[in-house]
């Protein structure tokens, strides 16, 4: 917890203000009131190519126009499709490399160097290294099934690192002794695995998992890069639909009806996860 | 563990050699070891396209944010985490709930707004859309850092009679170091890949941040490959520096169990 060293008067609780106020000012100016004014324009038919409409507000009606939309169900299957994949290849590589990388002895700084650069690439670069493999390898991104293989295959290798960081931190917190009284019941290794390590391993498991699925559920650079939503529009995200209907379509009232419906379901995302987590819990284990 | 490592830096490999390759053989059978390798591409890059622009662009950008998102936030960072006052846990709770924002549900205020103060294809155009991720970033790292230093020496200062501004300026900011740097390497690694709002508000090529410029690379007739992953190569060489020098800052930051990925 907190420790507050000088007596908490109101000069204390006016300085704390002023050292906050600036860094939550420009949160508010450039976050929070945005995610507003997408709501409140949400409900206006807002066109850009179409000036001479003004700005009328219509009530639910975009938000009615999205759910009539059968590309804005596909996109949101195909982020299903995405979060579920991606993020159980990347759970389940990311606890085997976590694993590696908590028995080696000798260089280990050089091995965690090589990994983690795959994740501290830019995305686009990822993308288009696995694009011209596959490019000059097949023709799977004419391919709408097999175009999602090239997708996860990158996101893998670039955000497994990222999970395997996270999980070796959680590995390194359970206490060597146990394995050693489990090995003097004879338990085997898969035994000492499953009623140990997993058990032991749940919180870090835990938030892997939310940061990677609100992570690969707002998914946009890569599918932008690597297949373009195509072919057609069988690999599009929701993110990139949202992306087209704003800065292609111009049509600022549908695309922040479906901005808001992004918005929200990644609200849900976190508080289901942080509920599973415990609410207080998350909030002192983070801060 | 060597079988690991080669799998992930094989695509890397791949790419360097390929950059390396004449353009007439770039779509030959795949061949981990390279024949004849020229610079054209890498020639191309910088003197036909003039890849200095984007880089010129993306270091500003990423710079800018990271300076103020580390001294503003440093600032809110240290009141979160060793001073009381009323609206503490909500001022915390609304900091992590920016940091799960969807960028794009911001996309369209944040556009009409930067064109309303023609802002758009500027450079503050980006940094201020930058904030979004990287001041929760900053804050989060940093009131998980002060709150692990030790507090004597704070007490101590009191106890001689320093204020609580002084006592920061003189005893906390010179011990920071290290936290301090691991924000800002986060930060500037974040602003360095950041897409979607470089893609949304820099509308010409003199404002295109490095990975904009590489994502529309367009050729005369075909898709200029040698040349994309040359530049590919090029953009990755800041992030490969700064890994190999601070792979144990960031590992720590990570695990602070702050960052997103």
């Amino acid at each position: 917890m907190t420790r507050t060293i000088a007596p908490g008067t109101a000069s204390e609780t006016r300085l704390a203000w002023m050292l906050a106020a600036p860094a939550l000012a420009v949160i508010v100016l450039v976050a929070l009131g945005p995610i507003l004014w997408t709501f409140w324009e949400s409900l206006h038919l807002h066109d850009l190519r179409m000036p001479w409409l003004g700005r009328p507000f219509i009530g639910v009606a975009n938000y009615a126009e999205v759910l009539r939309d059968v590309r804005f169900w596909s996109a949101l299957g195909h982020t299903t499709v995405f979060v579920v994949t991606s993020v159980s290849v990347e759970l389940s590589l990311g606890l085997v490399l976590a694993i590696l990388l908590d028995r080696i002895t000798r260089a280990r700084g050089l091995v965690r160097t090589a990994v983690l650069v795959p994740w501290a690439l830019p995305t686009v670069v990822a993308a288009l290294i696995w694009r011209f493999m596959v490019e000059s390898s097949s023709n799977w991104l004419s391919d709408p099934v097999m175009a999602w293989v090239p997708l996860v295959l990158a996101d893998a290798w670039k955000t497994t690192p990222f999970v395997a960081i996270l999980l070796l931190a959680g590995l390194q917190t359970i206490d060597r002794s146990l394995y050693e009284a489990a090995q003097v019941d004879g338990a085997t290794a898969w035994r000492q695995f499953t009623a140990i390590t997993l058990p032991l391993l749940r919180p870090a498991l835990l938030v892997a998992a939310l940061f990677r699925i609100l992570d690969a559920f707002r998914v946009f650079d890569l599918v932008f890069v690597l297949t373009g939503g195509g072919p057609g529009t069988a690999t599009e995200p929701i993110a990139l639909y949202t992306f087209a209907t704003l800065l292609q379509h111009l049509q600022f009232g549908l695309g922040a009806a479906l901005s808001m419906i992004v918005f929200a379901l990644a609200f849900i995302i976190a508080l289901a996860a942080i509920r599973l987590f415990g609410g207080r819990a998350f909030l002192e284990r983070a801060a | 563990m060597w079988v690991v490592v080669g799998v992930v830096l094989v695509p890397l490999y791949w790419t360097l050699v390929a950059s390396l390759t004449p353009e007439n053989r770039l779509f030959g059978t795949p061949s981990l070891l390279p024949g004849r390798l020229v610079l054209d591409h890498y020639r191309a890059l910088f003197e036909a396209r003039d890849f200095w622009i984007p880089i010129r662009n993306s270091l500003v950008v990423a710079g800018l944010t990271t300076l103020l998102s580390v001294t503003l936030g440093s600032a809110c960072a240290y009141a979160l985490a060793r001073m009381a006052f009323p609206g503490k846990t909500l001022t915390l709770a609304l900091v992590l709930a920016v940091s799960m924002f969807p960028q794009i549900s911001i996309v369209s205020p944040l556009y009409l707004v930067l064109r309303e103060v023609g802002l758009l294809n500027t450079y503050p155009g980006l940094v201020l859309p930058y904030m979004t991720f990287a001041m929760p970033l900053t804050i989060w790292l940093l009131v998980g850092f002060f709150r692990q230093l030790p507090a004597d020496l704070e007490e101590a200062a009191f106890m001689d009679g320093a204020g609580r501004l002084r006592t920061i300026w003189e005893v906390v900011l010179p011990i920071s170091a290290p936290g301090l740097a691991t924000a800002a390497i986060l930060t500037f690694l974040y602003s360095w890949n950041e897409f979607l709002f470089a893609l949304s508000f820099a509308m010409g090529p003199e404002r295109y941040t490095v990975p904009v410029a590489i994502a529309l690379f367009r050729g005369q007739y075909q898709v200029p490959w040698g040349e994309i992953l040359a530049a590919a190569m090029v953009a990755s060489v800041p992030v490969a520096v700064i890994i190999l020098v601070a792979q144990r800052r960031i590992v720590s930051g990570l695990t602070a169990g702050a960052v997103k990925g």
